[in-house]
């Protein structure tokens, strides 16, 4: 491309296209309906006529001359024995047809409308007014003359115009013909024609009645050769040579007095192969299909949807150089790394270009072959084709890898496998916001997927449930530049949605270095080694010695991993609520994570330290030392997390939610005082005693104490469970950490499910009067509307699990709902925003330069550096200040 | 009752006039032509409260508009009056 724009649009005119038209622009009048003869010659006249162009190589264009790739392709046209309907029109139609009279063709209105409507639509012009306008314009009129049954200009008594889906007409029941609309449309006089917003010199109404067809160039409808030998036909081709056999059987039968009958069936299915080579799903026709039965895909199916030719083939198209699997994880990976099989490997390839400095090392790259190992059988980047300065590529195999190195000179490309340190872009869909995609350095792995750490799943929205992502390799330098300072993992870790990190410590991370720390625990000297093992660092953590044995403390091995000289203190979430002292620590200062010069002496590493989303260590790491060493702090958790736990040791399972019968009981005591409580207030609300709150209706209030009456009991059981479910509870140790789960989830299994609720309200829909046939009508008690005073963990009875469904579905169609909403809406604002961008002064503009915003968010703020969306938290800068070592 | 003046609402950013002698001096501030400014209609409620004010403003008329901003205190934009009718 060249650059510079060579043709503007200046104007775009929709028209029909006249009978005459479509022969004018034919080159062929196709009349058999067969293609190809025996020796697979097009057949003259046939549907794959040379005079619609060539396919075939070695064979010319009839009409223009052209081979193959130079001629354009031709259109032919098909006369048709009887007019048919074109569905396209079907609304125009019917609007036309209810507007006018049958007999004498004028619209329905007296002169006088005549008179003052034309004013007012000659008022607006048809080409340069806006087509909605000029559409409720016209819609207000049509239906005024619509609704009219007498015609007032030649008294005709008009009955009701039914259309009868998808393409027939009927008056009192008897069918109008296509001939007959066709007639009456000829009758619409050119000058009444603006009041149905057309344009009388591009556009007469009978031409929305077809009595010839044109037959698309052959470019459009390639027949492809089958490996049997056998040839077959484009979709449009079948649909087409069924189109010209039916128009040939009715004139047959129309020309030798075949009885009425066979003739309007045969029309029908004129009609029928007509409608559905335009739109084969047109709503109350059945779809044509394919001999195997699968449905054929004509002229609409092409275009629309997802899978049209819009949205598959010109906003979004398939790329080369990309590479899809499935996805796994891989906790001794980087941050910034993604691991890639070999197999992946050798067909991905980067383009070197050489030249004088390069050119040794290129040889000895191409000598490799496309299968290169080194002594120890480890892959090694091979070449897969050279390029020739003229554009030639030639395949490099085991075989001519050696002579070909020989040849290549500065000038040529080589295409060279993926290596490691390359930089690739990683994307998984939905690619929601920047950090669905971005740059990772290639690490050659063995097996089939693509690895990476943990804790960039966040950012992708990844798990490895089999989900899969896909692999862009950069051919550019300067995109490959981009991707290194902008696009790569570490430059992500701060989101521009909130001004925080978005990659951080997920589960295991949270759930160890919470172990790790909280209690400050004491670590076996061997142990500790052990963990440490795992970590690339170059130094030990001090040793303290109790009863002659040597142990390293938690606080002190996690100390190791942190940047030196941060300074930080703030509350951690398993003692966020705590007011003076913790509940969870001895010690009353533990209350609060303090770290002063990269080493932690108080507190518990929680998801509030090292989560994403959240981590304020993480958060501070970055904005003191960058990306590198928040990437850095990052790898060495993931590393230190697995290092610690497999050594101690963690699993959940049924047995955690075990407690003792005498707290079962309780919860069962409570539970059913509750429902006494309800079936009272359903009495007090029954004898009319009830206040109302203020505001509030009788029953609204009755809702609402009930709900808060059944709210109590659930906090209430879960207090219960939870009394006996400490911090030495697996469970309970990932709730209270926040690396997995809410303790309400806990008091669910353990304790008690509680009320189900849809749309904020107890359970009140399903049967007259009643949730379920098992209720009396109108029983407003606990059981009947959704209380399940069971356990997850005890099992729900039947009624209690329709209840449960029940309020499980509202969430399942709120995400359905949510989901293509929200999808929806996304690409609105893509669409709207693709090519605005900020300038150097910061301010935003669109293409032309007219100004969106005169400071990027009116503040000039980039989101992704602000503190939480504020602009500085001077708090943490003072206590910086104050603990800075000299 | 007194009509309502839509510019005394507190969710109604402060509209001022650009005063035809000032037009120049915050074009070349801003470094840009007229017509790349963002635009206002002449049937927007705030055009309509500030011509009870100034009498009718012709198209053309730079209109100030100085929003309340938690970051910056406040920002400042500038729209350009249009006879325009926008949907
Ligand atoms: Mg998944
Ligand atoms: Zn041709
Ligand atoms: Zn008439």
């Amino acid at each position: 491309m060249t650059g510079g724009i060579s043709k503007r649009i200046y104007r775009i005119q929709f028209a029909l296209l006249s009978p005459e038209e479509i022969r004018k622009m034919s080159q062929v009048k196709v009349i058999t309906a067969d293609t190809y003869d025996d020796d697979g010659y097009p057949i003259e006249r046939g549907l794959m006529d040379l005079h619609m162009g060539v396919i075939e190589p070695g064979l010319k264009c009839a009409t223009c001359g052209g081979k193959v790739d130079e001629c354009p392709g031709h259109f032919g046209h098909i006369e048709l024995a009887m007019p048919v309907v074109h569905v396209g029109f079907i609304k125009e139609i019917k609007t036309l047809l209810d507007a006018t009279c049958k007999s004498c063709g004028r619209i329905k209105l007296t002169e006088d409308e005549i008179r003052s409507y034309r004013e007012r639509m000659e008022n607006i012009s048809l080409s340069t007014s806006d087509p909605e306008v000029i559409g409720l314009m016209s819609k207000r009129i049509t239906e005024e003359a619509s609704s009219r049954s007498v015609c007032p200009h030649c008294g005709t008594q008009h009955s009701k115009l039914i259309l009868d889906k998808p393409t027939t007409f009927r008056e009192e029941g008897i069918k109008v013909t296509p001939k007959e609309i066709r007639e009456r449309m000829e009758r619409i006089r050119d000058d009444e024609l603006l009041f149905f917003g057309l344009n009388k010199e591009v556009a007469r109404p009978e031409w929305m009645i077809l009595t010839v067809l044109p037959v698309p160039p052959i470019n459009l409808r390639p027949s492809i050769t089958l490996e049997t030998g056998e040839r077959s036909e484009d979709d449009l081709t079948h649909k087409l040579v069924d189109i010209i056999r039916i128009s040939q059987r009715l004139r047959e039968s129309r020309d030798n007095g075949s009885p009425q009958l066979i003739i309007e069936d045969l029309w029908d299915l004129l009609q029928f192969h007509v409608t559905t080579y335009f739109d084969n799903q047109t709503a109350g026709i059945p779809p044509a299909r394919h001999r195997s039965g699968r449905a054929l895909k004509t002229l609409v199916q092409r275009l629309k949807g997802k899978e049209g030719r819009f949205r598959s083939n010109l906003s979004g198209k398939r790329v080369n150089f990309s590479a899809r699997t499935v996805i796994s994880p891989e906790p001794f990976l980087s941050v910034n790394e993604v691991g890639v099989p070999e197999k992946a490997a050798r067909e991905l390839t980067v383009p070197v270009s050489v030249n004088t400095f390069n050119v040794e090392q290129v040889r000895e790259l191409v000598a490799r072959g496309p299968e290169a190992r080194d002594e120890s059988d480890r892959y090694l980047a091979g070449v897969n084709y050279i390029i020739r300065p003229d554009g030639r590529r030639i395949k490099v195999t085991t075989q001519n890898a050696e002579e070909n190195s020989k040849r290549v000179e500065p000038g040529w490309t080589v295409e060279r496998q993926l290596t490691e340190g390359d930089i690739v872009l990683f994307n998984r869909q939905p690619s929601l916001h920047r950090m669905s995609m971005m740059g990772h350095t290639v690490r050659i792995l063995d097996s089939q997927t693509f690895r990476f750490n943990l804790a960039v799943c966040t950012p992708y929205n990844a798990d490895f449930d089999g989900d899969e992502m896909n692999l862009h390799i950069i051919q550019k330098e300067e995109a490959r530049a981009e991707a290194r300072i902008i696009m790569k993992v570490q430059e992500q870790i701060m989101s521009p949605r909130f001004g925080g990190p978005i990659i951080g410590g997920i589960h295991d991370h949270i759930t160890a270095m919470f172990l790790l720390t909280h209690g400050n625990p004491m670590i076996p000297e061997n142990v500790g080694v052990h963990m440490l093992s795992y970590l690339d660092l170059d130094e030990m953590p001090p040793v303290e010695v109790h009863d002659g044995k040597r142990y390293y403390r938690g606080r002190d091995i996690f100390s190791l991993i942190l940047p030196k000289g941060l300074n930080l203190r703030f509350s951690s979430k398993l003692c966020a609520s705590a007011r003076e002292k913790c509940e969870y620590e001895d010690d009353p200062e533990d209350k609060y994570v303090t770290i002063i010069n990269g080493r932690m002496v108080h507190g518990t590493i929680d998801e509030a330290a090292i989560g994403s989303f959240s981590g304020v260590i993480i958060d501070r790491i970055f904005r003191k030392y960058g990306p590198e060493a928040t990437a850095k702090f990052i790898d060495s958790m993931t590393r230190l997390g697995v290092g610690f736990l497999s050594i101690r040791g963690f699993s959940t399972g049924i047995s955690d939610y075990d407690i003792p019968e005498s707290a079962i009981a309780r919860i069962e005591e409570i539970s059913n005082d509750a429902i006494e409580r309800t079936e009272k207030l359903v009495e007090t609300y029954r004898k009319g005693e009830l206040m109302p709150s203020p505001g509030r209706s009788v029953e609204d209030t009755l809702e609402i104490e009930v709900l808060s009456t059944t709210g109590m009991v659930r906090d209430e059981s879960g207090k219960i469970a939870s009394n006996f479910l400490g911090l030495n509870n697996p469970s309970v140790i990932m709730a209270r950490s926040g690396a997995r789960a809410k303790m309400l989830n806990i008091s669910e299994v353990a304790g008690m499910v509680g009320q189900q609720s849809v749309r904020g309200g107890r359970l009140n829909r399903g049967y007259y009067g009643r949730t379920l046939p098992h209720f009396k009508q109108g029983d407003l008690g606990a059981t009947a509307r959704g209380f399940v005073k069971s356990s997850y963990m005890s099992g729900l009875n039947p009624l209690e699990y329709f209840m449960h469904s029940i309020g499980g579905r509202e969430g399942l169609v709120d995400i359905a709902v949510r989901t293509s909403r929200s999808g929806y809406m996304q690409r609105r604002l893509i669409n709207a925003f693709e090519d605005l961008k900020v300038n150097e002064s910061l301010r935003v503009e669109d293409t032309v330069g007219a100004v969106i915003q005169f400071k990027y968010g009116e503040d000039g703020v980039d989101p992704t550096k602000s503190d939480k969306g504020k602009t500085i938290d001077v708090d943490y800068h003072a206590y910086d200040i104050e603990h800075e070592v000299a | 009752m007194a009509k309502l003046n839509v510019l005394q609402h507190e969710l109604v950013p402060a509209h001022h006039v650009v005063k035809k002698e000032e037009e120049d001096k915050v074009l070349k501030e801003l470094g840009i032509a007229k017509d790349l400014l963002p635009r206002i209609s002449r049937s927007d409620p705030a055009i309509k409260a500030l011509e009870e004010i100034h009498g009718p403003l012709e198209g053309g008329t730079i209109i100030k508009i100085s929003r309340k901003s938690p970051t910056m205190g406040y920002s400042v934009y500038y729209r350009v009056v249009t006879s325009e009718v926008f949907k």
